[in-house]
């Protein structure tokens, strides 16, 4: 018989669910290894600088509690990448401290790896200066001072340290950021399976039973052999069809065959997708080219200021007819008042998005003239003072967008309906993007430490 | 007169990383596919003219074996910097819907 490993995905993302039926239907088809992607840069990049989760706790700790109590019962090895949803040190400590609980809380025992994944400044300084680290995504060329200004950087792991681990004999493996195939690119690698099949399993896992229909968060399960791929999910509801895994093959990526991955790139261009039954698809004809040089991909993120956001809507037409003098009569008085209680005009900025004309694609919404019968308005200020100011500048931006007067008014009580007591709302700290590049390694495990507890 | 959104089966947009935006189009079978992409509608000067950006900038890429059309641009501000409408990136299709293609 040839080489096969299968391989189970319970969800896009840890905490985003799975029903508990699909994970005992995977396990029935006898998976050599259990898995989930925990996170994404795709939530934007409060996660990574504030080191909270992308999702909830609670429901983080509901799916590892399920996998963890499946796969060390059933003796399966379990893979997390990019734990606690940005990969970094404490949403690593947040997954391993909840593992930890749960095998004390139902008794269970096992060797756990934790792959760390920040990188120290000082370090992506030392690669900096020996011209290793390039731009990705026409971004300018990384400095010491942008460095330094960094909240938090991480690397985005390949397959190896994954591999380190699970060789070592762990059974859990936490890992922080990660390429989102690498996990399972590792289990198959490790199977003796080569690349190309390796990592194309793994673009197919990164996300459950999304490649399926109806798209939900549910389980995957994928078996891997030597030229080609199977994708099944478990749910019986749910099934793969060839438009569904092609849909999927072009997921987040710039191009939809070159997939550039640390180590190498995994060419698609001659893909074929063959259905094997109503539910099921084998993908064959992938290529992998080893890359000359092993990279790594860096994500870190900045502090921009801080954040307060207000709700507010319009039902007048008169207003609605008026609206960018309006507005522009708002911005006026807020300036003033805001200058007047210490808020420099370059101090922070003041947004406000209007739903119902372009409050999604703003200067790409090609319907310019429309006239809607009610707008809603966000009004948002970020202060790079503090929290503090943000919500005095928001306030006094509420205040005049309910007040300001305008020539024809007859709503002369208020302009603007608000939802809720209190309407001003305190988001905390905003983050930007500072760090999107490219490093090259020596040793693909170097900049990832694996540290190992028995539980 | 066949609108995009009377004969693709998908069409959709996402981020490709923080900075730029992709977007699919994808059909279900070889025929429609080849017939879509004989008439050179979907290329990337469509795509530079809906999204208002340089047709240098846009990389647009057939993608024969799944019967899909691919273009990735810069996004308008990186996701989830001050004036991001959009983290996910993924409400930036509709201008695609109403696209004629002569087939």
């Amino acid at each position: 018989m040839s080489k096969e490993i299968r391989l189970l995905s319970t969800s896009a993302i840890l905490g985003y669910g799975f029903p508990e039926a699909s994970l005992r239907g995977g396990l029935d088809r006898q998976p050599h290894v259990i898995g989930v992607d925990g996170g994404s840069v795709d939530p934007g990049p409060h996660y990574l600088g504030s080191g909270k989760p992308f999702c909830s706790p609670i429901a983080i700790r509901r799916d590892l509690r399920l996998m963890l109590n499946t796969a060390v019962r059933a003796n399966i090895p379990l893979v997390i990448g990019t734990s606690g949803g940005a990969g970094g040190a404490p949403h690593l400590a947040l997954v391993a401290t909840m593992a930890r609980e749960i095998a004390r809380e139902d008794d269970l025992h096992f060797k756990m790896a934790l792959i760390q994944a920040e990188q120290d400044k000082e370090s992506v300084k030392r690669r900096l200066a020996a011209g290793r680290v390039t731009s990705l995504a026409h971004q300018p060329p990384l400095t010491d001072e942008t460095i330094d200004r960094s909240t938090r950087i991480v690397g985005m792991m390949g397959p190896e340290p994954f591999i380190e681990a699970l060789d070592a004999g762990a059974q859990v493996v936490l890992a922080g950021r990660a390429s989102d195939p690498a996990s399972w690119a590792a289990a198959a690698t490790r199977a003796q399976l080569p690349p190309a099949p390796a990592w194309y399993a793994g673009k197919m896992l990164e996300c459950g039973a999304t490649p399926s229909i109806p798209k939900g968060h549910d389980c995957l399960f994928v078996t891997v052999r030597e030229d080609h791929v199977e994708c099944e999910p478990t749910n019986p509801a749910r099934r793969c069809t060839p438009l569904s895994i092609a849909n999927h093959s072009l997921h987040e990526n710039s191009s939809p065959i070159h997939h550039i991955e640390p180590g190498g790139m995994l060419d698609t261009s001659d893909c074929r997708f063959d259905a094997v039954s109503d539910r099921a698809v084998r993908i064959s004809g992938m290529r992998w080219n080893p890359a000359e040089r092993y990279t790594v991909k860096l994500e870190g993120v900045e502090l921009a200021g801080y954040r307060s956001v207000c709700v507010c809507g319009t039902r007048d037409p008169l207003l609605i007819g008026r609206l960018d003098d309006f507005i522009a009569s708002v911005r006026g008085e807020v300036a003033t008042k805001a200058a007047a209680f210490g808020a420099s005009p370059g101090s922070y900025q003041l947004g406000i998005r209007i739903y119902g004309r372009d409050g999604v694609m703003a200067a790409r919404e090609p319907i310019q003239h429309a006239t809607p019968h009610e707008l809603g308005f966000v009004l948002e200020v970020v202060s790079q003072q503090s929290q503090e100011m943000a919500s005095a500048v928001l306030g006094m931006a509420r205040t005049n967008m309910l007040h300001t007067d305008f020539p024809g008014r007859l709503c002369r009580e208020g302009n603007m309906a608000f939802p809720f007591s209190p309407s001003d709302i305190e988001v905390g700290p905003v983050y930007r993007f500072s760090v999107y590049h490219v490093a090259e390694l020596d040793e693909p495990t170097e900049p990832f430490p694996i540290q190992y507890e028995t539980l | 007169m066949a609108l995009i959104k009377d004969v693709a089966k998908v069409c959709k947009s996402k981020n490709a990383g923080p900075f730029e935006l992709t977007i699919d189009v994808v059909f279900d079978n070889a025929e429609t596919f080849r017939r879509v992409k004989a008439t050179g509608v979907l290329g990337p000067a469509l795509f530079a003219r809906l999204y208002n950006v340089p047709e240098q900038h846009v990389l647009f890429t057939p993608y024969d074996a799944a019967f899909a059309f691919k273009a990735t641009f810069p996004r308008l501000v990186p996701a989830g910097d001050f004036g991001d409408t959009d983290v996910y990136g993924c409400q930036q299709h509709a201008p695609l819907l109403d696209v004629d293609l002569p087939i």
